[in-house]
């Protein structure tokens, strides 16, 4: 072996012992394992990624011939910037983040809380609550039609039973104000355990010793929890929001079994349109640069809130 | 005695334990509520006010496994008597089973589609995730970054392009296709999560298996493999719990031979708003998952978090 292959072993190998190994070097090994998993998401997410912004450029429809095709610049995007129901499909988007995420952070870390007191079978209540997170978001979102039914579904009656209001005198996902507010109930029931999950972990990283130094200043169990308990689960707090964050953007399968979209637009997020130009109208080129501005989007949002993550962890 | 000052009183236990355990009634109600209307008959599914004590049926099963037809009293007349209970369910609605339905070739091609996937993700999430943690490969964070960063993409968005590649490489609506997509998808979870494991297991096992005299290779499949064995187990079950949860590509780009199930059951209910079929659908498909969630309860945190919380 040459000496070259020693500089790619792992630092902790002595170079004698390195030396001694049979077959293929380091280096060689390293890239035989890396490189297939490398060459795959080249080929399934990247290549994509570039055709993507490619086709944005073009006024291309993906069910009809090439021969057509012409080069349009940056049209489509100033149409998509123009368009006010792409905007309609960013605000029904904006106000599903903001209740989801707002919900599903108390809830979440309430339930966290409370199961950080140890009681005897949190195990098992945990393993319960943490169930509607692992099902098919298409199957839940279907399944909840029928809950929301107006008279026979389980949601209006339960509404019903606690408020005492007619269970046929409202229909979930056939309102224009109470759709919005559909999708954000179901979507918080199912991903609540999420967030709950990693503010649990936050919560046990916290090393008993500073509340046995906050008690010993006599400090109020009111202000531990301010002082201690809050900024100290902070960082996983702002993970939990960053991977939901991200999910409900890209939100699909739920909405798209739950409401469609719809009644009218109001519930129509921005992968919901995308998915009607790209494959219903087969605006392919339009739909692509839209795509182009959602993932620069939730890139640069995202890019900024790991910013702020990591200042507050370093605290 | 022991007492400690950081440990919950009774009380606050008691409390605690008591607003949990209703959240989580509340929460399960919806999920038991699918079971349940799965062992209903049409009519008591859509009773008011809605039913909690029922005769229990198999007949949202027999539907959702057949497809029916009816025919006329006459014609059942000369079938002659059921011949099976299966037979007895359906010919109460004046009609004989003739076939099987879409379901069970659905369901299997999640089998198919879910297990292919996981594998593959697995093996090659293994190997990259070995090679990140023992070796010096070039632009290392660079790379991880880039792994994670594919995950940050709406699945629509390269729906386009994948759509129009796997028309060119006629893998369009095919089992591989599908088995390299959500392969690709969940490499990031994977190398990501058994990176995480791999680094946990000391080096000096190896260095001890090397100057036994064992190659790299040896010492990887005869060392570190078996050391990582349960990561392994519960990286693969999350890739499993992504591929047979996955909707979006399913609906996209596939379309008969290749579908999965979660774009199939809610088409179950067609015209005949036949819930009890649909409830069944959906309760054999959640099965799985609520197993290996159990299964796995000790992983969860590990795995939706990629491991970048630390215990």
């Amino acid at each position: 072996m040459s000496d070259e292959t020693t500089t790619g072993a792992a630092p902790r190998l002595s170079v004698r012992l390195a030396r001694r190994l049979g077959g293929l070097s380091d280096r060689a090994i390293a890239w035989l394992f890396v490189g297939p998993t490398v060459f795959l998401l080249l080929a399934i997410n990247i290549f994509p990624l570039i055709w993507t912004i490619r086709l944005s450029l073009t006024n291309y429809r993906a069910n009809r011939a090439n021969a057509d095709v012409k080069w349009v610049g940056l049209r489509n995007y100033e149409r998509i910037l123009t368009d006010p129901d792409i905007w309609n499909s960013m605000q029904a988007t904006a106000h599903f983040l903001i209740w989801t995420l707002a919900l599903q952070v108390l809830i979440g870390f309430g339930l966290a809380y409370l199961i950080n007191k140890k009681f005897k079978g949190d195990n098992f209540w945990t393993t319960v609550i943490v169930l509607p997170m692992m099902l098919s978001p298409a199957v839940v979102g279907n399944f909840w039609t029928f809950l929301y039914q107006p008279q026979i579904g389980l949601f209006n009656y339960g509404v019903a039973f606690l408020t005492g209001a007619d269970p046929s005198s409202f229909t979930m996902i056939g309102d224009v104000d109470l759709a919005p507010w559909a999708i954000v109930i179901v979507d918080t029931w199912m991903w609540t355990p999420f967030v709950m999950l990693i503010c649990l972990a936050g919560l046990r990283s916290i090393p008993d010793s500073i509340y046995e130094a906050a008690e010993c200043d006599r400090a109020s169990k009111w202000r531990q929890f301010w002082t201690i308990t809050v900024p100290m689960a902070l960082p996983f707090l702002m993970l939990a929001v960053l991977f939901r964050g991200i999910e409900n953007f890209k939100m699909f399968d739920l909405v798209v079994q739950l409401t469609g979209g719809g009644p009218g637009s109001v519930t129509e997020l921005t992968s919901i349109t995308l998915k009607r130009e790209a494959f219903e109208k087969w605006r392919t080129g339009y739909a692509s640069a839209y795509a182009v501005i959602l993932f620069v989007v939730v890139f640069g949002l995202a890019s900024i809130y790991v910013k702020a993550l990591n200042k507050v962890k370093e605290r | 005695m022991s007492f400690s000052i950081t440990e919950a009183t009774r009380g606050q236990k008691w409390i605690a334990g008591i607003l949990v355990v209703g959240y989580a009634l509340i929460t399960i109600l919806p999920l038991l509520w699918i079971v349940a209307t799965g062992f209903k008959s049409p009519s008591d599914a859509i009773a008011y006010p809605p039913k909690v004590v029922f005769e229990p049926t198999l007949e949202g099963y027999v539907n959702l496994f057949t497809t029916r037809t009816r025919m006329t009293p006459e014609t059942l007349e000369e079938l002659g008597p059921p011949a099976t209970w299966y037979d007895r369910i359906v010919r109460q609605y004046d009609m004989v089973i003739s076939g099987p339905s879409r379901y069970g070739e659905r369901f299997l091609n999640s089998v198919v589609i879910g297990f292919g996937s996981t594998f593959l993700s697995v093996f090659l999430g293994t190997l990259a995730a070995y090679a990140f943690s023992r070796f010096r490969v070039p632009l290392k964070d660079d790379l991880m970054f880039f792994i994670l960063s594919t995950r940050m993409m709406p699945p629509i968005a390269i729906a386009i392009p994948i759509f129009l590649m796997f028309r060119q490489l006629g893998l369009s609506d095919t089992h591989l296709g599908m088995i390299l997509l959500y392969t690709a998808v969940n490499l990031s979870l994977s190398v990501w999560l058994l990176k995480g494991f791999i680094d946990e297991i000391p080096v000096e096992y190896e260095e001890a298996a090397l100057i036994d005299g064992y190659t790299r290779f040896q010492a990887f499949y005869k060392v570190v493999l078996p050391q990582a064995a349960t990561g392994i187990a519960s990286t693969a079950i999350f890739c499993l719990i992504f591929s047979w949860n996955e909707y979006a590509f399913a609906v996209l780009l596939t379309s008969g031979t290749a579908q999965t199930a979660p774009p199939f059951i809610p088409t179950i209910i067609g015209v005949g708003k036949d819930w009890p079929a649909v409830a069944a659908g959906a309760t054999l498909f959640l099965v799985p998952v609520m197993v290996f969630t159990i299964l796995l309860r000790k992983h969860l945190l590990r795995g939706i978090t990629f491991g970048a919380v630390r215990k």
